[in-house]
């Protein structure tokens, strides 16, 4: 009779072992004297992938169906045989970017992703659930088998009505075991060598006790391999079990052998013994065959104890996944199962240790870190030690998920085999293998991509896998495999879409492959990655390339105090270790910090690694950012930089185009602007004008007007004189004002015109008819060059007119004297027909040519003595020329003065003619 | 003694309005037509009172008339004048170059008469009278 004292007292004495080997582990580190780093210890702790279920579940399943036990270990054997290089390029990647999990490596990879941290570390949690429930069913089952001694029946009912409470205390107890060696302080480069060195403890010992188990019975019950061979040949119910290929076939090999590859690389714990814990990357190429050798060695006597069990057993009597228990049980061999016991729960512990501290990780860092920063609860810029917060965050995840890994054991593990279980958790855990493996290999994984081709994924693995469990056990109704929800065959989670044909873990993983792997893929060819990505990207496919220089994606290029940066990172891991890695790094770079001196970009840097080691990467570059005075520019920010500016491109040429309409606007505004005032002006002179040349007239009638009234006796001849006076000014009154209002109303457009074909040589001559009297009066000589057939114009006759006797009055003012002479001519040119007088005066200066046409110029040698015009004259001809369609200009004439030309459009009826 | 005036005006009629009013009133009337002119016809006999249109050819009136003012042998000479541009602006160019009196077009001949008369403190009756 074994006491339950006695099991209790030696599993306790065991984990103080432990406890002490973890203990003296990390003592030796902090002397400088690690005990992780060597190639065997790193070996043998990587060695955590050989739990219960390969303690005691190998064993079930080789009872069950012969070598199908083998392809786990194929798995990783070629993983790491084959590709190891797999694991140096990701050892690397971490250590480079200081990545202390998985979900820390998928969130890096894709842009340092928050949410899809926060996804892995979910997925990680959930999918690791049932492996945890795993280790505890062993150990309860084994602890209940032990305290029944020597009896071995199957089941844990076996144990009484406490069986379910042993379970929950195993649970609590490892909860504790793992708080203490995982969560003892917080580290910045999340090293455990102390578990380390446990971790490689329990890995002899478990290989010890289950050598000494199979040596046991094939040396002690039966006469070496040989003889447990040939008497389980001769029974051929178990000489099946001797060849591959048993109820799944091949198919089902290959199956597995994938799965556990994936598995090796994706299940968190391994990922963090075997990337996080590595201290040296050469340590590497010792496992890769001393790994595969354990697994060889601790496979040897797999298949002798199954045959064994099953020779003994043929009834059924005991459990298959206990025999490594039960044969030493039945043979009374107390040491050995004692020992057989311990070797059980090195192996579990182990798991449930390394895979609690890496799940508390991801928990902490990825999802409620995150969480808290992002709602405000954790103030970066506030003072206050925030490393204890961790550690409280830490050892709650821990305890939730050993009780999370107790409810599923209460829900589902009853009705599976070990390894079932432990299957489950494997293709949850393969779910990262395209975004952990394309991540390394294609730069053109994104982000997207990878969040989408995980959730799918994984709702594929609980809708496949997961959900079913519940349904085995009774949690869900039968009905939800049998018939599918809500009676819909086509979604019966065995045979989704009426795929049937392939066992229930090949049928999960081909879905959800299928769903990962393809969203996957698809998304990340169509969707446009951002630059953090693609450099994150680059810096993981091109891990090698760019970590011989230096050892980081970006440059820090704002200020902060040393001091600052010590605080900060002392908040998360304690000062004391803050301080020291300081001080480490200042020595390793031979130099010394003063505190309140400017922090280079490399103790930046130093600085945030050290952090990303606490709080994941994603977190801490916000952090340091956060206290970074000045703006970070980094390769990845010049890439965001490059990338928003190429975004921007587009719209900012659009915004160019507008900018240069605008710009064009403005100067077309400007201009009208700068018209306006010039209008403005013009206006205040045309008004000052009129007012001046209206008030010319006026003066001179009131003046003797008055002059008459006052002075009755003013001689005749002077009274006629002024009386002639008043009588031309005030024609020149009328004819002033009749000109502005002629002027106004044909800026305005509101002239009356009569349009109509004329015929230009009767328009000439009626008018020099009409100015023969005042030609006769000066004495001046017309000369009239008037051709034949001149082709009709389309005018208003009299505004035609008016034009001609405004310039023939003109060249009558001007023309030479006593002399004078004008010439009036008509020629058809290219623009229509033209008009010219001209005179034999003294001509135009050629710097007034232009403005003589402006309304009320004058220019300045204009004689006093000269008749005055109204200053309007030219004004209303241009006006009237330019309605015609034609153009109005002066130049230098024949006759030496001045040659007013202007031509107008011939009719249209003219030219179709 | 008779009191002399020069009169600035270009425009023709209205100088022979003002020649009138300026005889008819006693005085000795020279007339300058232009700017120019009219700054060599002051230097040249130093009139009492020069009556001067703004718009000018050649030398505008307010050159002429702050050319008269800055000239110390001109000090006594008054000048009224006479513009066609009515705005303030052009009443406070003028005062403010030294004129003495500003008088818009068209002008009330008697009350032109009483402003030159008060300039050279002269009674109506004595202005008459000589």
């Amino acid at each position: 009779m074994v006491t339950t004292w006695l099991v209790v007292g030696v599993s306790f004495a065991y984990l103080g072992l432990l406890f002490a080997i973890a203990f003296y582990g990390d003592k030796r580190a902090e002397m400088g004297g690690s005990l992780a780093a060597n190639p065997y210890i790193y070996t043998l702790s990587i060695a955590v992938f050989c739990t219960s279920w390969t303690f005691y579940g190998s064993v079930g399943l080789a009872a069950q169906s012969g070598l199908d036990f083998l392809p786990i270990y194929l798995g990783p054997t070629l993983v790491f045989i084959l590709w190891s290089f797999i694991w140096i390029k990701i050892i690397r990647i971490c250590k480079v970017n200081r990545i202390t999990s998985i979900a820390d490596f998928i969130s890096a990879r894709y842009g340092k992703s928050t949410a899809l941290g926060g996804l892995v570390a979910i997925i990680a949690v959930l999918g690791t659930m049932p492996y945890i429930s795993l280790q505890l069913k062993s150990i309860a089952t084994s602890f209940t088998l032990l305290l029944n001694y020597p009896s071995v029946a199957p089941g844990l009912e076996a144990g009484g009505p406490f069986a379910f409470d042993t379970t929950l205390v195993v649970a609590l107890a490892l909860a504790v075991f793992a708080i203490l060696f995982g969560t003892r302080h917080i580290d910045p480069s999340e090293h455990h060598d102390g578990m380390v060195a446990a971790i490689a403890f329990e890995s002899v010992v478990k290989l010890c006790a289950f050598l000494a188990v199979g040596l046991f019975v094939t040396y002690g019950i039966h006469n070496g391999f040989t003889d447990l061979f040939e008497k389980a040949a001769a029974i051929p119910e178990l000489s099946q079990n001797l060849v591959v290929g048993g109820e799944g076939g091949y198919g089902r090999w290959i199956t597995m052998i994938l799965l556990s590859m994936a598995a090796i690389i994706c299940l968190p714990r391994q990922f963090h013994i075997t990337v996080v814990e590595n201290v040296d990357e050469s340590h590497m190429r010792k496992a890769v065959w001393l790994f595969p050798l354990y697994l060889l060695v601790i496979n040897i006597f797999v298949l002798p104890i199954a045959l064994s069990g099953k020779m003994l057993f043929s009834g059924g009597q005991a459990d298959a996944d206990m025999f490594v228990l039960t044969l030493p049980i039945v043979h009374d061999q107390m040491a050995l199962a004692l020992f057989a016991f311990i070797g059980g729960l090195s192996a579990a512990t182990s798991m449930v240790i390394v895979a609690a501290i890496a799940l508390s990780t991801m928990v902490c860092n990825n999802l409620v870190m995150p969480l808290l920063i992002h709602r405000g609860r954790v103030h970066v810029r506030e003072g206050g030690d925030v490393s204890r917060l961790l550690l409280i965050i830490r050892r709650t995840s821990i305890l939730l998920i050993m009780l999370l890994g107790y409810g599923y054991f209460r829900i589902a593990s009853e009705s599976y085999s070990l390894v079932t279980i432990g299957l489950v958790s494997f293709a949850a855990a393969a779910q990262f293998a395209p975004a952990i493996i394309g991540g390394i290999f294609w730069t053109g994984a994104a982000r997207r991509g990878a969040m989408v081709g995980l959730a799918l994924g994984f709702l594929a693995w609980c809708y496949t896998l997961l959900l079913p469990s519940f349904a085995q056990s009774g949690w869900l109704p039968i009905s939800f495999i049998e018939q599918g929800p809500w009676e819909i065959g086509l979604l019966k989670p065995y045979a989704l879409f009426g795929l049937e044909g392939f066992d229930q873990l090949s049928h999960a993983l081909f879905w959800s492959m299928l769903l990962n792997i393809g969203s996957y893929v698809i998304i990340s060819l169509l969707t446009h990655q951002s630059p953090l990505e693609r450099i994150q990207g680059t810096l993981f496919v091109d891990v090698f390339k760019h970590t011989e220089g230096r050892t980081g994606s970006h440059y820090w290029e704002g200020t902060v105090t040393v001091a600052d940066l010590e605080e900060l990172v002392s908040r998360f891991v304690g000062s004391a270790r803050a301080q020291k890695a300081f001080e480490e790094f200042a020595r390793r770079n031979d130099t010394v910090f003063k505190r309140g001196q400017v922090a280079d970009s490399g103790l930046m840097n130093y600085a945030e690694k050290l952090l990303a080691g606490a709080i994941g990467s994603a977190t801490a570059r916000v952090m340091i950012g956060s206290i970074v005075k000045g703006e970070i520019v980094g390769i990845d920010e010049v890439y965001r930089i490059i990338d928003e500016t190429s975004q921007a491109i587009e719209y900012s040429k659009k915004l160019e185009q507008k900018s240069i309409e605008l710009e064009d606007t403005t100067r077309q505004l400007q201009r009208a602007n700068d018209r306006l005032k010039e209008l403005d002006a013009l206006k205040d002179d045309f008004l000052s004008t009129i007012s001046h040349e209206l008030r010319t007239p006026l003066t001179s009638i009131r003046a003797f007007s008055e002059i008459l009234s006052d002075n009755p006796n003013v001689p005749d001849e002077e009274r006629h004189h002024f009386l002639s006076v008043i009588a031309k000014d005030s024609e020149r009154l009328t004819r002033l004002i009749d000109q502005i209002l002629d002027l106004a109303k044909m800026e305005a457009g509101r002239m009356q015109w009569t349009v109509e074909d004329v015929d230009p040589a009767i328009v000439v001559r009626d008018t020099m008819t009409l100015m023969d009297g005042l030609l006769q009066d000066k004495n001046v000589d017309l000369i009239l060059d008037l051709p034949e057939n001149l082709p009709m114009v389309r005018v208003d006759r009299d505004k035609f007119m008016q034009v001609l006797i405004n310039l023939v009055s003109n060249a009558v003012k001007f023309c030479g004297q006593p002399e004078g002479r004008i010439a009036v001519t008509l020629a058809v040119v290219e623009t229509g027909l033209q008009v010219t007088v001209q005179d034999n005066g003294k001509g135009v200066p050629a710097a007034n040519r232009d403005r003589i046409f402006d309304k009320f110029h004058r220019s300045p040698g204009e004689s006093n003595k000269a008749p005055h015009g109204t200053g309007l004259g030219l004004a209303i001809c241009r006006q009237i020329i330019t309605f015609f369609g034609g153009r109005i200009w002066v130049e230098e004439g024949d006759l030496g003065g001045a040659a007013f030309s202007f031509s107008i459009p011939v009719s249209r009826n003219e030219m179709a003619a | 003694m008779s009191h002399s005036v020069l009169v600035v005006e270009d425009e023709p009629n209205i100088v022979l309005s003002l020649q009138f009013i300026m005889k008819q009133a006693g005085f000795a009337v020279r007339v300058a037509e232009d700017g120019d002119k009219a700054v060599r016809e002051v230097t040249r006999k130093v009139p009492d009172i020069v009556l001067l249109d703004i718009m000018l050819p050649k030398t505008d009136g307010f050159t002429v008339c702050e050319t008269i003012k800055s000239d110390p042998r001109c000090k006594k000479v008054k000048i009224i004048m006479l513009s066609a541009k009515s705005r303030d602006a052009d009443r406070e160019k003028a005062l403010a170059l030294g004129a003495d009196d500003f008088i818009t077009k068209p002008f009330s001949t008697r009350e032109l008469g009483d402003r030159v008369r008060q300039l050279l403190g002269l009674t109506t009756d004595s202005a008459q009278a000589s």
